[in-house]
Formats: structure tokens, sequence, C-alpha cells
């Protein structure tokens, strides 16, 4: 999983978006204050503690007014302070308040995967396409637990609460593909709910949305289900003792070990990219796992094929 | 046969069978008793951390299964808060040291003080069978939904444990209160207060009036499991987010519960080997109190990606920075004590200066993430792991470990060897850094916490961090073999061998078990170092 995630033509934290540049700003500042103020503490501390050593012979007499070097010294701290957080905070309420014109793109977080919804109404999983130089509003939900939504290019992160939506919102300035993370603890494979902002130009955009051959189709899972050999086994008339797949979708399928799922697209998911983990009750571990042969495109295909076997529809 | 006869009665040496160390209801045995215990707990909850730190090495989970991962970070977060952090220094130095600094005989209510520790033992006993029967991955903080809906650990056993133990904290923060307001000795005015006692006065003021808000808040995660009641889980009208804001009133204060009796330490020490007054008393009381108070009025920081309002975080990101205010007197006011002062470097003293350098850095990206535009990118990576283990092990761990040092001659009647005891702070220091340091870069480049595989470009730096790990542990181990040989075979060390000014130093070492053979009087300020020597001193010997 981490080779698939590896982001090769990028710097480790490239700037994507145009609040990036603003919010690098304010950090760097930050660190200046704190560097500055950490080598003049720590000078002061170094500097006394050499100067003034036992057994040196230098004057201590001191009559050091002390209130008034406090009240000093707080309402320094203090000044510095309140300009850090009017910027900050300025900031803030900027990052909570999406542009009227922005592009609107439906996102829903689950247990250990992301959902992505364009406007019209083609869909991806754990890939996100942006156009560049366009305000879009990414509107949050989840179905289980919290997630939070974090793009570290983008210097954006906002949890998904359960029975609310949220937004966020942000507008890419660099084209190319960047990390999407899950940031708040959701369980097991929080690591591995991963994803990633595919960055490019708005007319490619629109002919990425627009292209409905690229959407996950049957008939191109039904090619990857033989061409990867998973007939061989799941196929009819397999003499491999593996679960059938006609008419799973959707319904409950008891493991081993006594536990029972609901064969959703994670599940299905989950079988491919990890099988000796959830095992069907009755069934031998033995598939190996698809892991690094299959990419996330491909995922979706094979599991449009799985559901066009329970005659739903081909999307997932 | 006369050295025999000659030696006296002390705490220690009167009674040296098991009953009467666990009904003992001296404040000094009760104090063994916690350090004894927390001292398993702390290495145990660092085996932990050492496991996350070996896995983290690689990208690629390999060490452990990503369960098995989940479960021992919030093992270490639970361990680490709750059965080290937050009684360490009040429940082993503050229970030795209070009775004995205001010159009372005990703490105000013995028995209470032992059911203290026994309710210590009662939630620890928990927190193991919750391990032992498999643990649980919810973290330290067991955010709902997944703790009370999701979750399939030991979550009941986990909270129960908290609970418990949250009593005993509740306990000795009440005893605290009482005991300064009370047992004061003759003369011994506020205003002459060690700062070790105004801070863990602050700290108990905490413990009394936050902690039952986390016993409620834990119990209504327990009945929300067992019961299915609508508190948190929207399906039936509640809101999990509730949780985190209920989570946080009692554990941001438990964050400043885990600090402020490590700023007492450090303030002691400081002023011993500078052998100077402490710059500002009145402040560095207020300070503390300030502190203790505004703490309470800051927890939405830890919700400002998590659902509050905008103006909801606005207002608690100015808070926060209110609250550093009275953080940054305490630490030029240290470095101010130094001047014109005639300083050594002892153990204690290089671990109270360790102290002021790791808070100083702690605090100061406590001000980054108060900043909300920043804390925006960086909350919940690991720039804020490293933020508040700079707060509470470069911190607290620093001065718990430094005020072991400076006391222990005091609790034991022997001297350490000193060049250990310097080998030990300053590997401590290097390791922590190591540990720590690269993990501020981790979370700006945006690697998440509680993250048991990540992407390949995060590796180098959580190799450093791993290096660093095992030079830290071998600074922990190491006081705990020379302390240990000290006490049969280090010298003795005499009623005050750092010619300290407090009223624990004008007692034998170990003290009597009433404290002090006569009512002590105090006629002067508690950091009377003058320089040159005032009559006072002499008067007062």
């Amino acid at each position: 999983m981490a080779g698939m995630d590896a982001v090769s033509d990028t710097p480790l934290l490239p700037q994507a978006s145009t609040l990036a540049e603003r919010v690098d700003a304010l950090f760097f500042t930050l660190v200046g204050v704190d560097v500055v103020m950490v080598l003049v503490l720590s000078g002061l501390i170094v500097g006394f503690a050499v100067h003034y050593r036992r057994g040196a012979r230098v004057n201590r007499t001191t009559d050091a007014p002390e209130t008034k070097t406090e009240i000093v010294w707080s309402l320094g701290l203090l000044a510095v302070f309140l300009a850090i957080f009017v910027w900050a905070a300025h900031l803030y309420v900027e990052e909570a308040s999406p542009p009227n014109n922005a592009l609107e793109i439906h996102a829903i977080g689950k247990q250990w995967m992301w959902k992505f919804q364009h406007q019209n109404g083609r869909r991806e999983i754990n890939e996100l396409h942006v156009p560049l130089g366009v305000p879009v509003k990414v509107v949050l939900a989840t179905q289980d637990v919290i997630h939070s939504f974090f793009v570290p290019a983008f210097r954006v992160k906002q949890d998904l609460v359960p029975g609310r939506f949220r937004t966020v919102w942000f507008t890419p300035s660099r084209i190319g593909r960047y990390h999407l993370f899950c940031a708040e603890y959701c369980g097991l494979d929080h690591s591995r709910m991963r994803g990633r902002v595919i960055v490019m130009e708005p007319a490619e955009y629109e002919a990425w949305l627009a292209d409905v051959s690229a959407e996950p189709s049957p008939a191109q899972g039904e090619k990857l289900f033989s061409s990867l050999g998973c007939i061989a086994c799941h196929g009819a008339g397999s003499k491999v003792a593996a679960p059938p797949l006609a008419g799973i979708f959707g319904k409950p399928v008891p493991l081993k070990g006594g536990r029972t799922v609901i064969a959703d697209e994670t599940y299905i998911r989950d079988s491919i990219l990890t099988p000796e983990k959830q095992v069907v009750a009755g069934y031998e571990p033995i598939m190996p796992s698809f892991a690094g042969r299959v990419n996330e495109s491909d995922l979706t295909r094979l599991i449009a094929y799985i559901k066009s076997l329970s005659g739903e529809e081909g999307r997932p | 046969m006369t050295a025999d006869i000659s030696v006296r009665k002390n705490y220690l040496n009167r009674d040296y069978s098991i009953a009467s160390w666990l009904t003992t209801i001296d404040h000094k045995r009760i104090a063994w008793l916690y350090l004894v215990s927390i001292t398993a707990f702390f290495f145990f909850g660092g085996a932990a951390a050492t496991l996350i730190r070996l896995e983290l090495a690689t990208p690629a989970g390999d060490v452990v299964e990503t369960e098995t991962y989940n479960r021992l970070f919030s093992l270490h977060g639970i361990v680490m808060v709750w059965f080290f952090l937050v009684p360490s220094i009040p429940a082993t130095l503050g229970n030795f040291l209070i009775p004995l600094m205001i010159g009372a005989r005990d703490v105000a209510f013995p028995r209470l003080n032992l059911l203290s520790w026994y309710l210590y033992v009662i939630g620890g006993t928990f927190t193991l069978a919750m391990a032992i029967a498999g643990g649980v991955d919810t973290g330290w903080t067991f955010y709902t939904p997944y703790s009370s809906l999701f979750a399939n650990g030991q979550v009941v056993l986990a909270v129960v444990g908290v609970i418990v133990a949250g009593f005993s904290s509740i306990l000795t923060g009440l005893n605290f209160i009482v005991t300064v307001h009370n047992m004061r000795a003759p003369g011994l005015h506020w205003t002459r207060l060690p700062l070790f006692v105004w801070a863990n006065y602050a700290t108990a003021i905490i413990m009394v009036l936050a902690t039952p808000v986390l016993a409620i808040t834990l119990l209504l995660i327990a009945l929300e499991r067992i019961f299915g009641i609508g508190i948190f889980d929207p399906k039936v009208g509640g809101d999990p987010v509730l949780f985190q804001h209920l989570f946080w009133f009692y554990s941001h204060p438990a964050v400043y519960i885990m600090i402020l009796p490590g700023m007492g330490v450090v303030s002691e020490i400081i002023t011993c080997f500078a052998r100077k007054r402490i710059f500002g008393y009145d402040g560095m009381a207020f300070a503390l109190l300030a502190i203790a108070l505004i703490g309470f009025l800051v927890w939405g920081h830890h919700l400002f990606v998590a659902g509050e309002s905008v103006y909801a975080g606005v207002i608690f990101s100015l808070l926060s920075f209110m609250v550093a205010v009275p953080s940054g007197i305490k630490v030029f006011n240290w470095a101010a004590t130094l001047y014109k002062g005639s300083v050594s470097f002892e153990t204690p003293m290089l671990y109270a200066l360790g102290f002021v350098g790791l808070f100083t850095v702690g605090g100061l990206t406590g001000i980054t993430v108060a900043a909300t535009a920043v804390d925006v990118h960086v909350h919940d990576t690991y720039f804020v792991i490293a933020h508040f283990h700079y707060i509470m092990v470069g911190g607290m761990v620093m001065a718990y470990f430094g005020g072991l040092h400076f006391w222990w001659p005091k609790m034991t009647g022997r001297i350490y060897p000193d060049r250990w005891g310097r080998i030990a702070a300053i590997t401590i220091f290097v390791g922590f850094n190591l540990t720590f340091f690269p993990q501020f870069v981790l979370g700006y480049l945006g690697m998440p916490r509680r993250y048991h595989t990540y992407p390949d470009e995060f590796q180098l730096l959580n190799v450093l961090s791993s290096a660093g790990a095992p030079v830290l542990a071998i600074g922990y181990l190491l006081p705990l073999v020379y302390l240990l040989y000290s006490l049969k075979w280090g010298p003795v060390a005499g009623p005050n061998p750092w010619d300290a000014k407090g009223l624990e130093w004008q007692t034998p070492s170990p003290p009597p078990e009433h404290n002090f053979d006569r009512l002590p009087v105090v006629t002067q300020e508690p950091y009377a170092y003058g320089l040159p020597k005032r009559d006072s001193d002499a008067a007062r010997s």
C-alpha cells in the first residue's frame, strides 16, 4: 500500500493551494518567533549559569526591580501573542467561508475508504480529481465513525462528523497528485484510509468528467475478472473451492470465526487486497492477495462487475 | 552494637513488615507506595512506546499486526496519562513533602490518603486486566462514536479503571487543599509558602474540579455501550462532538495537572543551586493559579476542525494565547533567578535546566497550535505528538526526575553517585530531543498520528525518531540502577546535603515518623538564599 501512495514527482510538502502559501507564511513566522525566543532564553540561561557559576569572581549584588521587569515581559509576550492570534484567526475565518461560486463535490468517508461524487454524477473511490485554479467546496459526510479529510499539500483539514454535513474548501494552485489522509483515528485500518487528490487543468478536468468510458463498467470488470485469473476459482464450473459471487452483493456473508459482514464495496475491496483477513465460513484461506496488482480504478471496475452479478446497476 | 542503639528511629526503620507498609497512614510511606507503583506503570507504558517506535522504523506494518499496534498506542496513552503522569509528582513528592514543607505532622486526612493509593491500585488492576484481556484500540481519548458503538476491545474495563483512578486523584487533591489551608506551621503565611506547595495546591484545585467531569463522561460511554442510551450516537439523538467537549473539559486542565507540579519542583531546585531567592515570588505563585484557572477555559482548542463553530474556535484560540502568558512569565523568572546567583550543576540542577529548555520548546509550539489556521494543518499530526511530549516528557518527567534526585537524600537518608546522575540527565536530554524533535518536522510535512503504516517519504525522520528511543530508554534505566544501589551503599546524607532552606531540610534524613521533633516556627520567606548570608539564617538553625 505504501508504495502505491508514493508521490515521487513532487517535493515533500508542495504548496498546492492558494491557502498553502498563506498558512506557510504564518507558520514560518511562528517558527522564526520560536527560534528567536529559544535562542534568547537559552542564551540567558546558559549565559547566566556560566557567568555566575559557583566560584566565579563576579559582582553578585543586585536590586533588580522584579515587578517592573515582570510587567514589561508579560506585556511584550501579550503583544506578540495577540498579533499571532489576529493573523491566524483572520485566515481561519476565511477558511470557514467558501465562495458562492465554488465547485461542489460530495464526499463520504467510511471505514476505511473515501467516496466522491462530482456534480454530473461521476463517482470515484480514494481518488479526487479537481480542476486547477477553481475554488472547490467538498461537502463531507460519514457513514460510520469520525474521519478527517486532510490534504497536507492544501493545508486543509476537516473532520467528518456522524449526523452532520461539514464542508472544506480550497483553490488548487499546482498541477499534481497529492496525498489525502484520514487524520482522525477511525479504527483498524485508519492508516490505510488514504487516497490521492489529482489537480488537473480545468479543460482536462472537464474532459475527465465527461469521459463516461472511464466510468467503471461491469463489462470492464468482467474483462479484468478473467485476465487477473479470478475466474479460475470464482467462475462457474471451477474445481477450486471458492465462494461463488453471483448474488452476494449487499447480502450478509458468514465469516470463519462466527462473525457476519455485509458484502458491500468495502468488503469486496478488502477481500481482493487482504483476503486472509475475512475468510468466508466453510472455505480455506487460499486466495492470494491482489494488493499491488490492481489499482484503485481496476478495483472499482471489479466491484462494478460483482455488483452486476446481483442485478445491480454497474456503478460503485 | 552501640551503633545500632544510636541509630535514630525514623519513618523507614520503625517497622519493616509488609503489613506495616500496606496499612500505613504515614504520608511519607504512602509516597513510597505510590513511587513503587507508578515506576512499574512508567516502565510498562514505556515498553509499549518502545514497540511503537520499533514498528515505525519502516513504512510498512511489519513488526506487529495493525490491531496490535492500535492497542499498543492506546495502552501507552492510558497508562502514561492516568497511571504515571497525573499521580507522578503530586502523589509521590507532593505526598512526601507537603506536610514537611509546611511543618505539619501529616496530611489532613491520613486514612483518606491511604484510600487514594488503594483506589489507584484498584484502577491500575482494572487497566492491567484490560490489557491482559486484549486491550482497547480507542486511543487514550476514547472518541465516540468509535469507542461507544464500534470498538471491539475491553472499553468498559478500561473506562472503569480510569474512573476509579480518577477518584484517587480527587481525594488526593481534596487532601492537599485542606492540608495547605489548615495545617501550616505558625508563621507560615501564604506569602511564605514554597512554590512547590503553591504548585500542588493549584494542581489540587484542578483535580477536584475537573476529574468528576471525566468520570461522568466515561460513565456515559459505558452506559451507551451497555444500554444503547443516545448520548453521543446521532442515530438516537446524541452528538459525538459533545463527547469531545466533555472529555477535553477535563483533559485540557489535566494537562496542567501534568505540568504545574513540575514547575513547583523546578522553582525549588533552581533557587537552591543558584543560591538565590526566586525572582518574582508573587508573580510565580500568581502565575500558577492563573494557569490553573484559565486552563479551564481553553478546552475548545482541541476542536478547531472537529465541528465547533468558527466563533467558538476564535474565542478558544484567544483564551489559549492568554494561558500562555503566565507560563511565559515563569520561564523568564527562572532565567532571571540565575542572574547574580552562584550556580552549581549537580544532578537535580541539570534536570531543572533541561526542564526549562524543553518546556520552552513545548510551550512555544503550543503557541503554534493555538494559532487556529496553523492548527488546521498540524492538528492530529506528529507535530502535536511532539508538542505535548515536550511538555509531558520533556517537562514533567524531567521535573519528576529532578525532584526525585533533589529529595532522594531526604527520603532515603542516602546520597546517590552524582556523576552517574549527571550522565543519566544528559542521556535523557539527548535521547529525548533525538526522539521527539524529528516529529515536529514529520507533523508539518503531514504525517498523521496513530498511523500503523505510512508513506515512504516519511521514513528518514521516523528512523531518526526511533533511533532516539533506545537512548532515552537507557537514560531512564540508569537511575533505576544507581538509585537502588545508593539505598545500600550510598554515603549517609545528613539532614541538609544541599544546604537548602526549606523546612523539610530542618529535620533529620530520613525524617522521624512525625516529621519534626519540635513544632517549627517560620520567621522568613521560603528562599532565603541571601548573598551575603543574612542574620536570620543563623537564628533559624
